[in-house]
């Protein structure tokens, strides 16, 4: 970089390219991406292009579009993949979810979820117009913990769906408030560290005088203490294993890359071992879940048929190299769930490994794209909420994923904008709009000064 | 901050690799393993998603495919299912394949690799051929005939073509409709435990999977091994035979349903089917001299594969003299299918040549390419055809003057052997009648069908004419509807 522009002008010193034009056409690309999907479902089941397909190609279009230029007014140097990624994972999700309805003739869920998905991208655009500056988020961090907070505590009050409190009914309207939690708490944990890490980073005992760790004080230990209790409590109460995995694993990542310290690894890993350990042996529900991860084919040999997790083992087997191709597979034997926790079998037999990993990619580019924007950024709420939000997707992604393939125990969890799910899509939205907040504010801010404090920017 | 960023950027990298690694071993290295599971219904359900190829009997399929929608889409059908179940055998969702619907189930079913356009293409397209079809070598008139002719009581009937080995008939009563087992569901698991418990066995293929002690039709085979081991050089000599014949080296004595046997000839013994004669002929003959000709018609050998295959019929080498003499007529340890028992009458008509009995003429793609043709293959040379010629002279005389005259056809040379079973502990079983039997028009030089009935209820009449009167007529009708094809 240069210094050739003047110092007194607003603009950046070196004009940053803003690659809109490059954001418009990979949306074009997602879109055409998705609507081939649709047809060859189409194509595949009934040999002709199915009816809605103009219909669907210009909804998703149409929503991409807008998304796009809300981007471009309010939001007009952030990362131009981000939205491109964003349409094409929910496009991909709105196509295995039409296709897993020709299944289910009686159960319908693309319409529901192409509206859930409106709603995701309209929260996005309104995001993206109404919060100019993400330092905003940082004055709410403690309204943001305690909403959260009600948001989990209120569905144990409300019957069970499937093992797990999770879920407010209200008609025949439902929703996970757990969802909207996560970017709460992102909020929060990014507003808390952000304040705090000086004194959590420089404070407490050492414990072995060889080594460089420390354990924290008391004092200081008392809110990590509070957010292990409440993972665990989450976990017990509402039997979700996956959204308390989550937490715990966003607030160690984020409390590492705010203090540097591994002395407050070692003791999350702990007390998460311990916890886990101890539900794990105790509470039945994720006992019998452990039970499955280690043995998915025990029912089988019990001669009560494949379980859920086998099922999602075959369908990914099947799917072999380059997959059955669309609509050709038959992962709706995984039965309940298989197009919302399960929907990643469906696209591991019908695309196949190839397909697989191009998801993964696209997940694993959406996190780069949010850790980078951390890397750019200079004032510490906005590197600890790009982190904490990119790794909300990267955790997620990694947990089902890693569920249903066998790798680790199954927690009911959404795939990020594939799986059937209105609260999960909506959320997902408004984290991209967040991370385009953000990454806008990376690319946007000046080059740093020599000698200028921390944030330069205004 | 920086640095920590980037490490917990590497801590997702390493999140992805384990994703990436862990759908790698799913999803190629242990996908055979998941995708062969038993449980695993994919394999099913891309069997059943094609409508199954038909097998054709006299050029009409007497098999379709109904599609259900379900997930095991398409089910079987069959038209005159009874008749012809032990020609398909039944194809079922939930109970696998039998006989031609088993051995052909690759064609049927589309994955035979003939079927494909180009080598491995079925394998790299992910795709699979329509279903082939089978094309019998059953004569529609035949079967017909036996059927009616069984009536259903219990019994078999198998028909063969002397010269090539096709199986003209092939039947088996009382019969079943394979069409009730194909699909799912309780109807089909009600008509397994049903047709299971039915006393009667509807499901027993009684002309190719149960073997009978065949009786007097198995002095054919007597007959010939004395003759090939030249013990008998006139047909018309005396045979030296005392009537009763005491079994050697036991006080038992054997006696005859008919009168003058004692030291008859030959001809005459197998004209009225002495027992004593061909006791004592079998012993005189020898265990390994009759032995080694029962096996040349193909008894203790593997069962033949039609390509169903058959049960194995036994001629029991193991024996004393006293179980050979019985042997030799047909009783103690032999056995024999109704299949064997027509390869006999074949062989004596084919001039001593056992052809390999086949089903299947030919199989076809779905667009009638030929994908494989059945070609006529000689098993084995029976006996020499001089003692072929003179059986054949000793069978006529039983249809014309004998025990068998009731499978006389008119202006059609045919030869038979009557021959009545008895089993059971004491032999108070219900006695099997048996017929074997060709016929030869007077045009042909050959004889172009050969045939054995056997019936289990034989109207409680023990003599040995109850073949001829039970079994007989029905291997006429069978023998006249060949004929007049």
């Amino acid at each position: 970089m240069t210094g050739t522009a003047a110092e007194s002008t607003p603009v950046p010193a070196v004009r940053v390219p803003r690659r809109r034009g490059t954001e418009l056409a990979l949306i074009v690309v997602a879109v055409l991406l998705s609507v081939y999907g649709y047809c060859e479902v189409g194509l595949a089941r009934d040999g002709a292009v199915p009816p809605g397909a103009a219909g669907y190609g210009a909804g998703l279009g149409v929503l991409a579009l807008l998304a796009h230029v809300a981007v471009r007014l309010r939001a007009p140097y952030a990362d131009p993949l981000l939205l491109p990624i964003a349409v094409l994972l929910n496009g991909l999700g709105l196509v295995l979810i039409y296709r897993l309805d020709l299944e289910t003739p009686g159960d319908r869920a693309a319409p529901a979820q192409l509206i859930w998905s409106t709603v995701g991208v309209a929260l996005f655009i309104a995001v993206v117009l109404l919060l100019r500056d993400h330092r905003l988020l940082c004055r709410y961090a403690y309204l943001s913990v305690v909403t959260a907070l009600v948001l989990m505590i209120v569905p144990i009050f409300f019957p069970a769906v499937n093992g797990a409190r999770i879920w407010i009914r209200i008609g025949g309207f439902s929703f996970q408030p757990g969802e909207f939690a996560k970017i709460l708490l992102a909020v929060f944990f990014a507003g808390y560290l952000a304040a705090n890490r000086t004194a959590l980073a420089y404070s407490g005992r050492t414990v072995w005088r060889l080594t460089r760790m420390q354990l924290p004080t008391g004092r200081v230990l008392g809110p990590i203490v509070a957010i292990w209790l409440l993972s665990v409590g989450v976990l017990v109460l509402e039997r979700d294993l996956g959204t308390s995995l989550l937490f715990f694993g966003l607030f160690v990542i984020l409390l590492y890359v705010a203090t540097g310290r591994t002395g407050w690894i070692a003791v999350g890993l702990l007390l998460a071992a311990v916890g886990a350990f101890a539900v794990g042996s105790l509470e039945p529900h994720v006992h019998s879940r452990v039970q499955d991860w280690l043995h998915p084919f025990a029912s089988i040999d019990a001669g009560r048929g494949p379980g859920q997790l086998a099922q999602s083992l075959f369908a990914f087997a099947a799917g072999g190299m380059l997959g059955t191709g669309l609509g050709l597979g038959h992962s709706v034997l995984i039965g309940f769930a298989a197009k919302s926790d399960f929907i990643l079998a469906t696209a591991g037999e019908e695309l196949g490994l190839t397909g697989l990993s191009a998801i993964f990619l696209l997940y694993a580019l959406l996190v780069e794209r949010g850790y980078r924007a951390g890397l750019a950024l200079r004032d510490p709420f906005g590197r600890l909420l790009a982190i904490g939000l990119a790794s909300i997707v990267a955790l997620q992604v990694f947990v089902i994923a890693g569920g249903v393939m066998g790798l680790i125990p199954l927690t009911g969890m959404a795939m990020p904008f594939l799986a059937q799910g209105g609260s999960s899509v909506v959320t997902n939205w408004i984290i991209v709009a967040l991370l385009i907040r953000v990454s806008d504010s990376a690319r946007a801010q000046p080059p740093p000064v020599p000698g200028d404090p921390e944030d330069g920017r205004r | 901050m920086t640095k920590y960023i980037r490490r917990a950027a590497a801590l997702c990298a390493l999140l992805l690799l384990a994703l990436l690694v862990n759908a790698t071993r799913v999803q190629v290295v242990d996908s055979k393993a998941y995708d062969s599971n038993p449980a695993n219904r994919r394999k099913d359900i891309a069997r059943y998603d094609r409508a199954r190829g038909d097998i054709l009997v006299g050029g009409r399929a007497v098999t379709g495919s109904r599609d259900t929608g379900e997930q095991l889409r398409h089910e079987r059908t069959y038209t005159n299912g009874p008749l012809y179940a032990p020609v398909t055998g039944f194809a079922s969702q939930v109970y696998g394949t039998t006989f031609l619907e088993h051995a052909e189930d690759a064609l049927l079913a589309g994955t035979d690799p003939m079927l494909a356009p180009l080598p491995l293409w079925n394998d790299l397209a992910r795709t699979r051929s329509p279903g082939g079809k089978v094309v019998t070598t059953v004569e529609p008139a035949a079967q017909r005939a036996a059927f009616a002719g069984l009536g259903g009581r219990k019994g078999a009937v198998a028909a063969l073509d002397p010269a090539t080995g096709k199986v003209l008939a092939l039947v088996s009563s009382p019969s079943y409709d394979p069409e009730r087992l194909a699909g799912t569901g309780s109807a089909v698991t009600g008509a397994w435990a049903a047709l299971n418990a039915d006393p009667d066995k509807p499901m027993l293929n009684r002309a190719l999977s149960r073997t009978y002690p065949p009786g007097s039709t198995f002095k054919v085979v007597t007959a010939a091994a004395a003759l090939d081991a030249g013990r008998i050089t006139d047909l018309d000599a005396p045979t030296r035979s005392p009537d009763p014949y005491t079994l050697p080296g036991t006080s038992t004595s054997l006696a005859n349903e008919v009168d003058g046997c004692s030291d008859a000839s030959l001809r005459h013994a197998f004209q009225w089917s002495c027992n004593t004669v061909f006791a004592k002929l079998g012993v005189d003959t020898g265990q390994d001299a009759l032995a080694d000709t029962a096996k040349r018609f193909g008894f203790d050998g593997p069962g033949p594969k039609v390509p169903s295959p058959a049960a194995r019929s036994t001629f029991d080498t193991a024996t004393d003299d006293a179980q050979l003499a019985l042997s030799a007529i047909g009783q103690y340890d032999t056995r024999a299918t109704p299949l064997q028992m027509a390869m006999v009458a074949a062989a004596v008509a084919g001039g001593g040549s056992v052809k390999a009995p086949h089903l299947v003429d030919r199989t076809t793609s779905a667009d009638d390419d030929i994908v494989a043709t059945t070609h006529t293959r000689t098993l084995q040379q029976a006996m020499n055809p001089r003692t072929a010629a003179q059986l054949r002279e000793l069978m006529t005389d039983v249809v014309e003057k004998g025990t068998g005259t009731n499978a006389a056809i008119d202006g059609v040379t045919v030869g038979g052997k009557t021959g009545t079973a008895q089993h059971g502990v004491g032999n108070a079983g219900t006695p099997y009648a048996w017929f074997i039997a060709w016929a030869r028009k007077p045009a042909d030089p050959e004889p172009s069908v050969a045939v054995a009935v056997v019936v289990e209820d034989a109207a409680a009449d023990r003599s040995d004419i109850s073949g001829g009167g039970t079994a007989a007529p029905i291997a006429k009708a069978v023998m006249e509807a060949v004929l007049g094809a």
